[in-house]
């Protein structure tokens, strides 16, 4: 065994380069603090932005009319709100059904050669690009039934929905402890019954939260729109023909060389963001909330926490 | 001869007894923890600990679980940094420097004071060599002969050499948990330390690997100051020189091993060495 | 995800008293219809799980027969053609240009973006949670800013400052000697429209890095201080060897959102067609797949070859997309389990 004077020079081999080392980590924290901020740089941007430029353009009358002649800068973006409103439920009227029974099956039944396939291609199918969810929804519905449809938008959109809630459900219903499960089956309940009644009440605020995001997707959507529903400046007259989104009419407003129009982009885009924002923020809210709520609510059941 | 009386208040508690001037008289001491406090949050982790330890000699902490003997040889090290809600008081002196001194990073002391954690944590990506020598990397040692020298002596006295010599480029977790564990002792001892902190190093080992691990600490307390924490007290008479026994987050005596075992001075600290709780 | 749990013991208390007393009345009646029942609703939940099986065979079906004209005309040319000529009489497609240029636009969005995000990731995953938990909802919240608006901010407001304080200088400096930076710089260009898509991809990568890195066990963290390393040099001994293959997952994940991304490029990438479509100059317009499709796809006829050829390119981005997301997936699905992240934006 090495005697302790050599372990003593061993010591002395040692360099002296702390302060080079703690140097070197200083610059790297540096970087990596800066890194935050340049990405912080553009939401901060974007939002200050959106509203400065945004409520310029903001007045009744242009929340609630159809546009004016191209480039006056007159009238509003009334069907454009409606339309996003019109598409966002009918999506959610297909995709949520869709999608929650989807969830289901793969937390209730997914324990298969083929619910794992499900699961791998639920979560490639999330990320295929969205502008070809909506070339297939041309292509069998508005080809088809020969005209442009809100049903092919909505059929689009609910393509991009389904997969996100099927996941959130799925993860949300695993969370429910199996015990639950085994007392309803105790109970001589039916499978459905139980996780209808049971595990689904249970699940609740996780898959509120997957819908609730899956809709905020949606409704920034544009490239599906574009050849589906196409857009228009009536307000929703039939299912048949074309109508109009927030997405849209922001995009259709940047595409013209007129002040005017670029200014009424930017109160569409207010109006989109603060739906969407509205919905990302309140539910993160919500549920951080609910966490706190509910991990405090039962340290204290548990004795763990009586001083309240 | 005159007396002098120290003006000063006394940091050893009245209600505790640790050894007094008698304890102190000829020895050097390597490390020297006072009033040494340790919260989380609101929860007292360990309170008003002062505790000096002798170098090169062997000190146990003893005391039944939740009494914060781990929580307080993580200070020693200031591993607390890390848990963010910790927060530590007082002061440990390691060769008459403050370790929570604010102006000295904790990498100054971390290269004089090794640690062994509890549960093997070696680094699953690199080899056995690659273990044993991230430490000195850091160091800049690059030299491979001396890298090499050191591998073997730091793998010898973790008694792992035998079993790794002829692959040492072979992934870690591929090893045993006794293994993996004295590889962990072997790559904090590389890195050449003056104190080594453990932290119940024998608690996944075999009675064979333990019982080595036992001569590695006789063996290396001729030039390291030793600190092990420890559940078992046979362990703790067997190798150390001096114990600590804790209890609640206090400092309740400490003085030789054999006292303590054969003639405690306090009742609690009776009790739990005859066993009658713990 | 303790919440879950608590509302769930809420409810679950409620549900099952009441369905206790009505279960006592009709347990006779359950057992009789249920067998039924549950083969119902076990039938309708393979169905809707199964479908979107049916929708990716379906959809990959129409893409490859509704093409199959351009690929007949054109044959493999098609793919490595670049001239691209929708007029009656004069029909040409070539979609290599607009490969090339979703390949180069989405290649320098990581080179961008992926840094950034490994050093977000970095420090959120280890500051205290006090500011770690909002400053990650922050960034993430730039997944939630719809891809359109990103556009609109890109064409009236950040390239116009880009072109003045990035693009003029990198131009008057290297314009001359480096090929990258030459052109007159006009700000509908592919360094533009990647440097917009670099930001889009930062929330999805640095979220589910983050989430690597905090799965990387304390104890190897501390084994590395035990050593005396420094905050840095922990990353590089404990974390980074430990989260590799989930951190080069994450980024492929990145590099497929980027990929498929149509909006804000369509509005910034200045959408040239044909030859000068291939980008030779970070200052020159260039096009993508998929902004070839959103800015012509409306007024293509069905009758000639110009639809066919555009659903042919949107079947190339489609494979492209499929090819990174699958491996993309199967790293980090490798790595561990960390999906939430991932479903969340």
């Amino acid at each position: 065994m090495t005697t302790n004077e050599r372990r003593q020079e061993y010591r002395t081999l040692f360099k002296q380069n702390v302060k080079n080392r703690l140097l070197v980590d200083k610059v790297v924290r540096i970087v990596v603090f800066s890194c935050v901020i340049i990405a912080l740089i553009p939401l901060c941007s974007i939002l200050v932005e959106v509203f400065k430029n945004g409520i310029s353009a903001m007045s009744y009358e242009f929340l609630t009319t159809v546009p004016g002649a191209v480039g006056s800068g007159e009238g509003g973006i009334g069907p454009a709100i409606q339309g996003t409103l019109i598409i966002i439920g009918l999506s959610s009227l297909i995709g949520i059904p869709i999608g929650v029974m989807s969830g289901i099956y793969l937390s209730e039944y997914g324990d298969n050669k083929l619910a794992r396939s499900v699961r791998f291609f639920n979560d490639v199918f999330m990320e295929f690009p969205s502008i070809v969810l909506g070339i297939f929804a041309f292509l069998v519905i508005v080809l088809v039934l020969g005209h442009f449809s809100v049903w092919a938008g909505a059929f689009a959109l609910s393509l991009i929905m389904f997969p996100i809630v099927a996941r959130t459900t799925e993860e949300s219903l695993k969370m429910v402890p199996i015990t639950y499960r085994e007392a309803g089956t105790a109970l001589g309940l039916k499978k459905w019954v139980i996780t209808f009644r049971i595990v689904i009440t249970a699940a609740k605020s996780g898959m509120i939260t997957g819908i609730l995001l899956s809709v905020s997707r949606i409704g920034g959507e544009t490239a599906p729109l574009i050849m589906t529903i196409l857009g228009s400046s009536q307000f929703f007259r039939s299912m048949d023909v074309p109508m109009d989104a927030l997405p849209l009419n922001i995009y259709k407003l940047s595409q013209l060389p007129y002040e005017s129009a670029q200014l009424q982009g930017w109160g569409s885009a207010l109006v989109l963001i603060i739906i969407i924002l509205g919905i990302n923020l309140s539910v993160r809210y919500y549920f951080a909330n609910k966490t706190i709520n509910g991990v405090l609510g039962k340290l204290i059941k548990q004795g763990v926490l009586n001083k309240k | 001869m005159t007396m002098t009386f120290s003006p000063q208040k006394t940091t050893v508690s009245d209600n505790y007894d640790i050894p007094s001037h008698s304890f102190d008289a000829g020895k050097k001491f390597k490390m020297v923890a006072e009033n040494v406090t340790i919260r989380y949050g609101d929860v007292i982790g360990v309170q008003n600990i002062t505790m000096k330890f002798p170098e090169k000699s062997v000190t146990a902490l003893i005391g039944p679980s939740g009494c914060g003997k781990t929580t307080f040889l993580r200070c020693l090290n200031r591993m607390h940094d890390m848990t963010k809600s910790a927060k530590v008081e007082g002061k440990v002196m390691i060769d008459g420097i403050d370790l929570y001194d604010k102006s000295i990073d904790p990498i100054y002391h971390r290269r004089k004071v090794g640690m062994v954690f509890q549960k093997p944590n070696p680094f699953p990506t690199m080899s056995i060599y690659d273990n044993v020598v991230s430490g000195l990397k850091l160091n800049g040692v690059r030299d491979k002969k001396i890298l090499d020298e050191i591998v073997e002596d730091s793998l010898k006295m973790a008694y792992l050499w035998d079993e790794v010599k002829n692959n040492l480029k072979k992934s870690a977790i591929e090893l045993s948990g006794g293994q993996q564990q004295r590889l962990c002792i072997a790559r904090a001892l590389a890195i050449q330390p003056e104190v080594l902190l453990m932290d119940e190093p024998a608690s996944a080992l075999d009675p064979i690997a333990t019982q080595k691990i036992e001569e590695t600490i006789t063996e290396l307390k001729k030039e390291y100051t030793i600190i092990i924490v420890t559940h078992n007290m046979q362990q703790a008479v067997r190798v150390s020189d001096y114990t600590g026994f804790m209890y609640l987050g206090d400092l309740i005596e400490f003085s030789e091993t054999r006292k303590l075992f054969t003639d405690p001075k306090n009742e609690l600290t009776l009790k739990y060495v005859q066993g009658q709780f713990g | 995800m303790y919440t879950i749990h608590y509302i769930i013991y809420e409810h679950f208390i409620d549900n099952i008293q009441s369905r206790y007393n009505c279960v006592k009345k009709n347990t006779i009646n359950y057992h009789k219809q249920g067998g039924l029942s549950d083969k119902i609703f076990k039938i309708g939940a393979t169905i809707a799980g199964t479908f979107v099986l049916m929708i990716i065979a379906l959809l990959v079906f129409q893409l490859i027969s509704e093409s199959y004209p351009v690929w007949e005309k054109e044959g493999f040319s098609f793919i490595i053609g670049t001239d691209w000529n929708p007029v009656d009489g004069r029909e040409s497609f070539g979609a290599l240009p607009y490969i090339l240029g979703t390949l180069v636009v989405a290649a320098i969005a990581m080179l961008i973006g992926v840094p950034l995000s490994i050093g977000i990731a970095m420090f959120i995953s280890d500051a205290p949670s006090k500011i770690g938990a909002p400053l990650g909802m922050l960034v993430e919240l730039l997944a939630a800013v719809p891809s359109v608006i990103y556009g609109l901010w890109g064409l009236l407001i950040f390239r116009l400052y880009f072109k003045d304080w990035v693009e003029q200088p990198l131009h008057d400096l290297f314009g001359d000697s480096i090929f990258l930076f030459s052109g007159t710089p006009f700000g509908l260009d592919i360094l533009t429209a990647s440097v917009i898509l670099a930001i889009m991809i930062i929330p999805t990568v640095s979220a589910v890095s983050r989430e690597i890195m905090k799965a990387v066990p304390q104890q190897q963290k501390e084994a590395a201080y035990m050593l005396g390393a420094t905050k840095w040099e922990m990353f590089k001994i404990a974390v980074f060897p430990y989260s590799k293959t989930g951190l080069v997952g994450a980024s492929i994940l990145g590099l497929g959102r980027a990929v498929g991304e149509t909006m804000a490029v369509t509005m910034l990438i200045g959408n040239a067609t044909g030859i000068t479509a291939i980008p030779s100059s970070l200052f020159g317009p260039s096009q993508t797949t998929s902004s070839i499709i959103a800015n012509e796809f409306v007024e293509a006829s069905p009758a000639s070859l110009h639809l066919p050829a555009l659903i042919g390119v949107a079947l190339v981005l489609l494979l492209i997309a499929i090819a990174i997301n699958v491996v993309a997936h199967l790293l980090v699905t490798k790595m561990m389990k960390i999906k939430e992240g991932a479903i969340n934006n």
